[in-house]
């Protein structure tokens, strides 16, 4: 009895070992909320067609493995300003203006593309790097907003991505040199700013992913290794505590603020200058008064991951696979668009898919307790009935 | 001064949506939730309220009648779209701004895929004509009835009505106060029997339906009745929170930081019209960024002293009492 119970201690305390990191459970509820999302998007598409809806919900869950090249060539700007997304939210700050970080970061790209005349093996470096700095501009301002003046990072860097916009529209639309306005678009960049293809036949995925990919790794070094990352996290758990410990608190958004901007432009840099899939796709910017989408999608992006670094890579590349899937899914008849509907579920039942595994595991812990404690019960009651024959026999004696 | 007519006329029926949506996000920020979701909230009433308007409008209906009907079907519209954030917010204790966030994502691109799939077009395009050219009596008086009561829209006097009902609630009501309580000290409000949770609610749920009808109000007033999946409300429902904070959380205030901001945008569309700015040849571009920056340059000077509910944002948790 005494060996069983032990034994049992052994396996809870193994399993529990792996269950209750909380790497683990955050891994659960983003799996519960795409499982929810994915179930929503089904019933869309079986209320809206139900004759295609198990081709089309394939096509958006298997789909895109047909076209793994085009999945990390899209996953690329959306795991930047994912990355931009999540690591400023490390710090307690949401920064809902990658969109305008990544518009600032692939005028940039472009200006200097045009603009500038280097050598084609440094030009698209130089490009990708201005974007950078774009990006690292367009971060800065809500950063010091916040920091000196404590104007919520939300509403300046949304009025920020309106700004940039309109900016890089005018800028764009005001120079002959960039702008065709017969076209509405710009011209075709340079050649030389392209950053080179990785060669994979059939699809346009170049360097730029790997150039995210370890970005992507760095940051998590940053974030685990260093003091700074030290210092981020704290203050995105208690901004008191970290200020009373010492911590500058202003000093670390602004920098927060500035990387985030950074990756951000990043992004930006590596859509623009890669080597486009469709016509228009990249190379060539249309100034039409539109907020970046790849912006909000890295929020998504970030959410998903549970804005860790790693975490953000592979919910790129899943948001980019269901997205290809999405397209391919217009093949049996269904908007693409659904996969928006489906992606922003995904987020509203990540917000809180943690405290919903929380309720369901406490409420699996409950039955299994109340079968101990059943269990224990019956146990207790027999040790009682001895006690009372013994008991009784004593009073027999007694007697 | 024919100028000065034609702005004031452009800018209000502009103010209003803002006014709306900003004493939505006024009330759900008093109860302690941050609201981000306006903008998802405010499409989400227009659309719904759109299509109302597209299946009556060759009835023969008359014209302010079905904007009236159209206000209560986006109000509700708005009301059940805002539980969504209520139920992750409140009952959940979820992340507010990222569940506002998701509502702003869901009703763009739902709009698309369900115009695309039964309209063939990115959205609902209505021929309904709410303008009023003249109102009676109230449109003779000599300058006020230019400037107030001509070429203008039901929305500005329903929206006026609506500030002045938001005013008495706000101050005069047991019901204000006690969701102001909420969104300053939930706990010390609920040691006293105010049910916290059932006042967040009831706070997010004046936002939905503001929220539900400024959208309307924006596609009536500025669309011309359209509501388009792409454009959606251009950022109304972000610049409805700048207005709030600019307003202080505070409804006279928030009516005077609406007509402010109206006014720049209006300024900045009717830019064409005013001979002396024409002849600027600045590109429109820079009038169109104007009232973000103004409220960048607004709220980098008010917000030190900023008088935001100090729990807003926090979800209620009884156990931390």
């Amino acid at each position: 009895m005494q060996d069983k119970n032990s034994s049992y201690n052994k396996n809870r305390f193994d399993l529990k070992s792996i269950t209750h990191t909380s790497g683990f459970s955050s891994f659960t509820s983003a799996l519960m909320a795409i499982f929810l999302g994915l179930i929503f998007g089904f019933i869309v598409m079986l209320v809206a067609m139900p004759e295609n809806s198990l081709a089309g919900f394939q096509y958006v869950v298997f789909g895109g493995l047909n076209r793994i090249g085009d999945v990390f060539y899209f996953a690329t700007p959306i795991l930047m300003t994912g990355l931009a997304v999540g690591f400023a939210f490390k710090m307690g700050l949401f920064n809902i203006g990658a969109s305008g970080q990544y518009t600032m970061g692939m005028f940039f790209a472009i200006y200097v593309g045009f603009m500038w005349d280097l050598p084609s093996n440094i030009h698209w470096i130089v490009a990708i790097l201005a974007g950078m700095l774009g990006g690292m501009i367009w971060g800065f301002i809500p950063g010091i907003f916040k920091a000196i003046l404590n104007v919520n990072e939300v509403i300046t860097s949304i009025m920020f991505n309106y700004i940039g916009m309109y900016l890089v529209d005018m800028i764009i639309q005001g120079s002959s040199v960039m702008y065709i306005s017969t076209k509405t678009r710009t011209n075709y960049l340079p050649a030389s700013v392209q950053i080179p293809s990785l060669g994979i036949s059939g699809s346009n995925v170049n360097f730029g992913i790997i150039f995210a990919i370890v970005i992507g790794i760095i940051l998590y070094i940053v974030l685990q290794k260093t003091t700074f990352g030290y210092e981020l996290k704290a203050t995105g758990f208690n901004k008191h505590a970290s200020e009373y410990a010492g911590m500058k608190g202003k000093t670390n958004i602004i920098i927060t603020m500035i990387i985030a901007g950074g990756l951000a432009g990043l992004g930006g840099a590596f859509a623009i200058l890669a080597p486009s899939a469709i016509a228009g796709s990249s190379m060539t910017y249309e100034p039409i008064n539109i907020i970046a989408a790849n912006g909000f999608n890295g929020i998504a992006v970030a959410l998903l991951g549970n804005s860790h670094p790693i975490g953000i890579i592979f919910s790129s590349v899943f948001i980019s696979h269901i997205q290809r899937g999405g397209t391919l899914a217009s093949l049996v008849g269904y908007k693409p668009e659904i996969i928006d509907v489906v992606i922003a579920v995904i987020i509203y039942f990540s917000a809180f898919a943690m405290i919903m595994n929380s309720a369901l595991a406490r409420f699996i812990k409950k039955r299994v307790d109340k079968k101990h404690a059943a269990m224990e019960t019956k146990e207790g009651e027999a040790v009682q009935s001895d006690l009372d024959e013994v008991s009784d026999n004593g009073r027999e004696e007694a007697e | 001064m024919d100028i000065v007519y034609y702005l004031i006329q452009n800018m209000l029926p502009v103010a209003m949506p803002l006014l709306l949506v900003a004493l939505g996000g006024m009330f759900s920020e008093i109860g302690g939730v941050v609201n981000i979701g306006l903008e998802g909230i405010m499409l989400f009433g227009a659309y719904i309220a759109a299509l109302f308007v597209y299946l009556v409008q060759n009835t023969g209906m008359n014209p302010q009648i079905v904007l009236l009907l159209g206000m209560l079907i986006a109000a509700l519209a708005g009301l059940i779209y805002s539980l969504l954030l209520s139920f992750a917010a409140v009952t959940m204790k979820a992340d507010q701004v990222i569940t506002g966030t998701s509502l702003n994502m869901l009703i763009p691109a739902a709009i698309l895929l369900f115009s695309k799939m039964f309209f063939n077009s990115d959205g609902i395009t209505t021929n309904m004509n709410f303008y009023i050219r003249e109102i009676p009596v109230l449109g003779n008086i000599p300058v006020l009835g230019k400037m107030f009561f001509q070429r203008t829209y039901l929305t500005v006097i329903i929206s006026l009505i609506f500030l002045i009902i938001a005013i008495i609630v706000f101050y005069k009501t047991k019901f204000g106060l006690r969701l102001r309580a909420c969104g300053e000290h939930p706990h010390a409000a609920d040691s006293v029997g105010i049910n916290v949770h059932r006042m967040r609610y009831a706070g997010t749920s004046i936002s939905g339906i503001l929220a539900g009808i400024g959208g309307f109000f924006y596609s009536v007033g500025i669309m011309d009745g359209n509501v388009n999946g792409h454009t959606g409300v251009a950022g109304f429902g972000f610049l409805a929170l700048a207005v709030m904070i600019f307003g202080q959380w505070k409804p006279i205030r928030i009516f005077i930081a609406a007509i402010f901001f109206a006014f720049l945008r209006t300024l900045a569309y009717s830019v064409a019209l005013i001979p002396f700015l024409y002849n600027l040849g600045i590109n429109q571009n820079y009038y169109k960024m104007m009232p973000y920056l103004a409220t960048m340059i607004v709220l980098a000077f008010t917000s030190k002293k900023s008088r935001a509910p100090k729990a807003e944002g926090i979800p209620y948790d009884k156990s931390q009492r």
